[in-house]
């Protein structure tokens, strides 16, 4: 029941600063909703029995990718924008055409049954959940791993070189 | 009693918000940000998955799922700026050329 009422209260401050994510004027607002989102999502997380994923949500998330955003906009010197700039003509037609893949994705929902084997993964084995976690990572998944690091560091040198390219090519 | 329907419903309302975010907003930085919105959807989703079915695959994926969002954004925010450089604008619907 306690569980339920926490649910509810990150479910709904989540969506709310969603929307104020999508809507709001300035991008350093925007930034900031985002931030919140993204806590509740963690506190999501930790609902899920998932204390490893909340922390690095936390880290990862709000430390790093939040932070690049803010960093981008005050770089680029993004101020607030008049109000009719800030969407599209096609503002109507977007918001209808996700309402109706909301409503398709709730149709699936309640049409759907949970009919897969469940795994050994009770929640007595998850106490330790980021000893459990850390122990597949390197065995059973050690490939995926290794593949996402070099996706990192792919990453990381195409940043540098995307921003370096064009300063060399403009003189500045 | 939470199920997996609560959790899987508020994955769906997250990521309707954040493929209205794309469609409707005209500075791409908004739209980067709503495209990490539908990744956090996507990760609810499977992390509920793996906590119903009691399997580790869906956290581990999510953990994966998080690294490949900070390289998106990395690398989005560089193109992000190399174009603001060149053209003076972030808004999508005067980026719609491919060669300026």
């Amino acid at each position: 029941m306690i569980e339920q009422i926490f649910f509810y209260i990150f479910a709904i401050i989540a969506v709310v600063s969603a929307i104020a994510v999508v809507t709001s004027k300035s991008p350093i607002h925007s930034a900031i909703a985002l931030i919140i989102t993204l806590l509740q999502v963690a506190a999501i997380f930790i609902l899920l029995r998932s204390p490893f994923l909340a922390a690095v949500q936390v880290f990862v998330y709000v430390g790093a990718v939040v932070v690049l955003f803010l960093f981008a906009v005050m770089l680029l010197d993004l101020g607030g924008e008049k109000i009719k700039e800030q969407f599209h003509q096609q503002t109507v037609l977007g918001v209808i055409s996700s309402v109706g893949l909301f409503v398709v994705l709730l149709f699936m929902l309640s049409r759907g049954s949970l009919t897969a084997p469940t795994g050994g993964y009770t929640e007595a084995v998850l106490a330790k959940n980021t000893e459990v976690i850390g122990k597949v990572l390197f065995t059973k998944y050690i490939y995926p791993f290794e593949v996402v690091s070099l996706l990192l560091l792919v990453a990381l040198v195409g940043a540098v070189v995307l921003v370096l390219n064009q300063k060399g090519k403009d003189g500045v | 009693m939470l199920t997996l329907t609560h959790f899987l419903i508020l994955s769906c309302i997250l990521f309707s918000i954040g493929v209205a975010g794309v469609m409707i907003r005209r500075n791409i930085i908004i739209v980067l940000m709503s495209l990490e919105l539908i990744f956090n959807a996507a990760n609810i989703s499977l992390a509920a998955f793996a906590y119903y079915l009691e399997s580790i695959t869906g956290t581990v994926f999510v953990v994966f799922n998080i690294t490949v969002a900070a390289a998106e954004v990395a690398v989005g925010l560089a193109i992000l700026v190399a174009v603001y450089r060149r053209r003076k604008t972030v808004l999508v619907d005067q980026l719609d050329e491919m060669r300026y």
